[in-house]
């Protein structure tokens, strides 16, 4: 039996009294390309973030490749999950994610801020990290941009660029925490351009979405996020087209109201 | 009434006034690399996990910062030596209080630059794998100090301004030095006059030079 690049096992969260989602099982394959959809609240930004320790789940455990995240351990009876920032560390270099905001390192160039992790994490020689921070720009068609701060990019370009920071670490998954969504409109389509190039090269990524066209035509595998779990699954036909549960058929609804 | 103005016994004390501003310099450079440096790690021990290092660092910042140096200075040369078997040199009870001081004071400036800046930022830092001390260093205090500049320059100002207190205690300085030969040739108009534009001549070019690096700075924008 193949082993799930990751797995998902019984992953709780909680904000002071208020669950965000507890008991959620999901087993990711490589090259899979799962397109996480719901209303807002519904957790999808915090299930994402809890996959690369943005945020600490309550309980449950995270496993890449077979390998659990955290070291269980006996406290007064009760086992707790205990996670080191190393191992932390280096999880997050397999797992990249994309944000909402970009998040660009504002005194650094685009070049600097995509040969950063190359310097700091994977300790690349100068003149290395910069050609290799170079092809990763011209990836998502930026070579002309290397020299510019990012007070000077568009926010398309600006995403571009943090998704070429991420790639740049030769993740094996790949985040997004609705790339798209603090985007003019006429920027949308060059940022989903560049995450639909990276999934017909076959790489495994989560996106979490408002573009329920976008995740339509680039998911292998779509999840409704409702009533604090995975309300329904499948693939986008199924989801997307056919919803089976009453909130997911509420949800996709609302937002074919106005397609025309 | 009419006053004559007399140069001349400030000119012919000029190596006075120089040992002076020799004195005013050294205690200022050493109090602004130990205040401005200190004060950064006092700011870190602050926001620091360990509760035992933040409470030292609160207690430290909010005792220094409301007490007068003057005090500080009078309090470490006199009274320090009283309960400790050690010797205080005028120049180490000015640096003592001077220091001190400034880094209570810096320590909340750094603290403010650094909440400054966007949890976005350490986030995405860390979600490529850096670690936290990494993070610090190579993403957040960059930004952070640029924007604190200004109030540093502040601080720098304040400092070169407080050595003046060091004369207390007998430390060699320019204003130590403008009193003597003011006592001995009665000419407090001219001495105080030209110490005032000595500290402004020493000044304003420091001034600008913070202007530049701020300037230097924001190529970014």
């Amino acid at each position: 039996m193949d082993t799930p690049l990751l797995r998902l096992a019984g992953l709780d969260k909680r904000f002071g009294d208020r669950a965000v989602f507890s008991g959620v099982d999901l087993d990711v394959k490589r090259g899979d390309r799962i397109a996480i959809i719901g209303a807002s609240g519904s957790g999808k930004s915090t299930l994402l973030r809890c996959i690369n320790f943005l945020e600490r789940p309550d309980a449950g455990r995270v496993i890449l490749n077979g390998e659990p995240v955290g070291t269980e351990r006996q406290r007064a009876g009760v086992s707790e999950i205990r996670y080191d920032e190393g191992s932390l560390n280096r999880l997050r270099q397999r797992v990249g994610m994309v944000f909402q905001q970009f998040n660009l390192f504002p005194h650094m160039t685009a070049l600097g801020n995509v040969m950063e992790g190359l310097l700091t994490v994977k300790h690349m020689a100068r003149a290395q990290a910069g050609e290799r921070a170079q092809a990763e720009l011209a990836r998502v068609g930026l070579a002309d941009k290397a020299e510019a701060y990012p007070a000077h990019l568009s926010g398309g370009q600006k995403q571009r660029v943090a998704i070429a920071r991420a790639l740049a670490m030769e993740p094996e998954i790949l985040l997004f925490d609705e790339p798209t969504s603090a985007l003019d409109p006429a920027l949308v389509g060059e940022v989903l351009d560049a995450i639909q190039a990276l999934a017909s090269e076959g790489r495994t990524m989560l996106l979490v979405t408002h573009e329920i066209g976008f995740a339509y035509h680039m998911a292998t595998r779509v999840l409704f996020l409702a009533e604090g779990g995975i309300y329904e699954q499948g693939t986008p036909d199924e989801v997307l087209k056919a919803p089976r549960r009453p909130l997911t058929q509420a949800f996709i609804a609302g937002h074919r109201r106005f397609s025309f | 009434m009419t006053y004559r103005w007399d140069f001349t016994p400030l000119l012919d004390n000029w190596q006075a006034l120089a040992m002076g501003a020799v004195g005013t310099l050294r205690l200022f450079a050493v109090c602004l690399v130990l205040g401005l440096g200190f004060g950064l790690v006092v700011a870190l021990a602050r926001r620091s996990r360990w509760r035992v290092a933040r409470w030292v660092s609160i207690g430290f910042i909010e005792f220094f910062r409301n007490t007068p140096v003057l005090v500080q200075i009078l309090w470490f040369y006199f009274a320090l030596p009283m309960l400790v078997p050690v010797e205080i040199t005028p120049f180490t009870a000015a640096i003592l209080g001077i220091s001190l001081n400034s880094a209570a004071y810096s320590a909340e400036i750094y603290r403010a630059g650094i909440q400054s800046i966007e949890p976005g930022q350490w986030e995405a830092a860390r979600a490529i794998g850096m670690s936290g001390l990494q993070t610090l260093r190579r993403i957040v205090l960059p930004q952070a100090l640029r924007r604190v500049l200004p109030a540093l320059t502040n601080r720098g100002i304040e400092i070169f301004k407080m050595t003046t207190l060091a004369s207390v205690v007998a430390y060699i300085e320019l204003l130590h030095q403008g009193r003597l030969i003011a006592s001995l040739n009665f000419n407090p108009l001219e001495v105080y006059s030209v110490i005032g534009a000595l500290f402004f001549l020493f000044l304003y070019p420091l001034v600008r030079a913070t202007y530049a690096l701020e300037r230097r700075l924001a190529r970014s924008d």
